[in-house]
């Protein structure tokens, strides 16, 4: 499937020399998002070559960037269009653009306009002032839900090799019933750590990821070893089963960091040189148990 | 960010207060609102708040304002990482 538009200026509307000039990426659904903000109206639309990124993510990388927009501004002949020199730029594509530079190098202005495309309608009839709420950043329980989808399908491949090695491992020395427990129990540690952690995030306790995808992972371990428990599965088993499975839950509860909007990646680095070390060590102690278990 | 805070005391974001002009761009550019204006200068109130994007440092006019900014994601950094070291890695870009 193809999420690329042409890069380059649209006319939504009939835009006239005084009209706005918006910029955005050449991501199909960032394109869509602007133009259908902007149906009724007469706007300029500049598009930058971003290869079908999204503003934030493509400013981060630095294609939504200061040298394409100047060549995008020149290419386009956009000084040749309009009479005046302002260009209206997305809030999350700043970090991918010097305006300064860009004012110096082509004559345009830059005004970093709203976060989100939603809030364009409201700013340009404000006078093109811009709230507080259209500058902040939020990570609402519905912005979070959506991006679960996208983080379980990353997930799927490694999850289902893993899965089919505890399979065939654990069914061989222990039998169908242990691979059954061992494939569930994993599976839940997963969701435990992809769904349920960041659904929970800001109620679940702690500032770092993996203490609260450690907790969820412990919630759902506890669980668990009750319904084994009765299953006839002994101490150092269940044992195994708290130390392993908090830890999956963990490193994918951590790995959601890259997909909030409020984490550094100073941050991110504290805690991964913290938590990995201690994930490591539970998974292996998890598989000595399990191994230790069975020939003792 | 309401309702949201990360690791306290570990942003690398710093902001030189001689060299700021007040043009008040990073006031404009911050999604969380980590600096405000102190009169004529401007001053980071909320240092815990920084996600260390980098739109402010990219856009003051003097270089006043210096962050390490880059990808903030586990499997991001382990990539890094592992090419550091030269290990080959099949786990991919986290996001393109």
């Amino acid at each position: 499937m193809d999420y690329i538009v042409p890069p380059g200026l649209y006319a939504v509307g009939h835009p006239s020399a005084e009209a706005p000039v918006l910029v955005t990426a050449n991501y199909k659904m960032s394109y869509d998002l602007v133009r259908q903000q902007m149906a009724e109206r007469d706007v300029w639309l500049l598009v930058l070559e971003t290869f079908g990124i999204n503003v934030w993510c493509a400013a981060g990388k630095g294609t939504f960037g200061t040298l394409e927009l100047i060549e995008r501004i020149r290419h386009s002949e956009l000084a040749k269009l309009v009479a005046h020199r302002q260009l209206l730029l997305p809030i999350l594509g700043a970090p991918g653009i010097a305006a300064h530079e860009v004012k110096k190098r082509t004559g345009f202005t830059i005004r970093y306009a709203t976060i989100r495309a939603q809030d364009l309608p409201e700013y340009l009839d404000n006078g093109m002032v811009a709230t507080q709420a259209m500058r902040e950043l939020t990570f609402s329980l519905r912005e979070r839900l959506i991006l679960i989808p996208v983080e379980l399908v990353g997930a799927m491949k490694v999850s289902a090799v893993i899965m089919a090695a505890l399979a065939f491992v654990v069914s061989v020395f222990g039998g169908a019933t242990a691979a059954v427990a061992a494939v569930t129990g994993y599976l839940g540690a997963v969701l435990a750590g992809i769904v349920i952690a960041p659904l929970l995030l800001p109620w679940l306790p702690g500032r770092s990821f993996s203490i609260k995808g450690a907790i969820a992972g412990m919630v759902w371990a506890l669980v668990f070893s009750v319904f084994i428990g009765r299953s006839g599965f002994t101490g150092p088993t269940i044992f195994a089963a708290l130390l392993g499975m908090p830890a999956v839950s963990a490193f994918y509860a951590l790995n959601f960091t890259g997909c909030t909007t409020f984490t550094s990646r100073s941050g991110v680095k504290k805690e991964m040189r913290l938590a990995l070390p201690v994930m490591g060590s539970a998974i292996i102690a998890c598989l000595l148990l399990l191994i230790g278990s069975r020939f003792l | 960010m309401k309702g949201f805070t990360y690791l306290r005391k570990v942003a690398t974001l710093k902001l030189d207060q001689e060299k700021c002009i007040g043009c008040e761009m990073c006031t404009n550019v911050c999604p969380h609102q980590v600096f405000s204006m102190a009169g004529k200068t401007a001053t980071i109130v909320e240092l815990d708040a920084c996600m260390e994007c980098g739109a402010c440092a990219i856009n003051c006019p003097v270089t006043a304002i210096q962050v390490e900014s880059g990808v903030g994601c586990a499997s991001g950094l382990i990539n890094e990482w592992l090419k550091e070291h030269n290990i080959g890695s099949s786990m991919g870009d986290c996001c393109t």
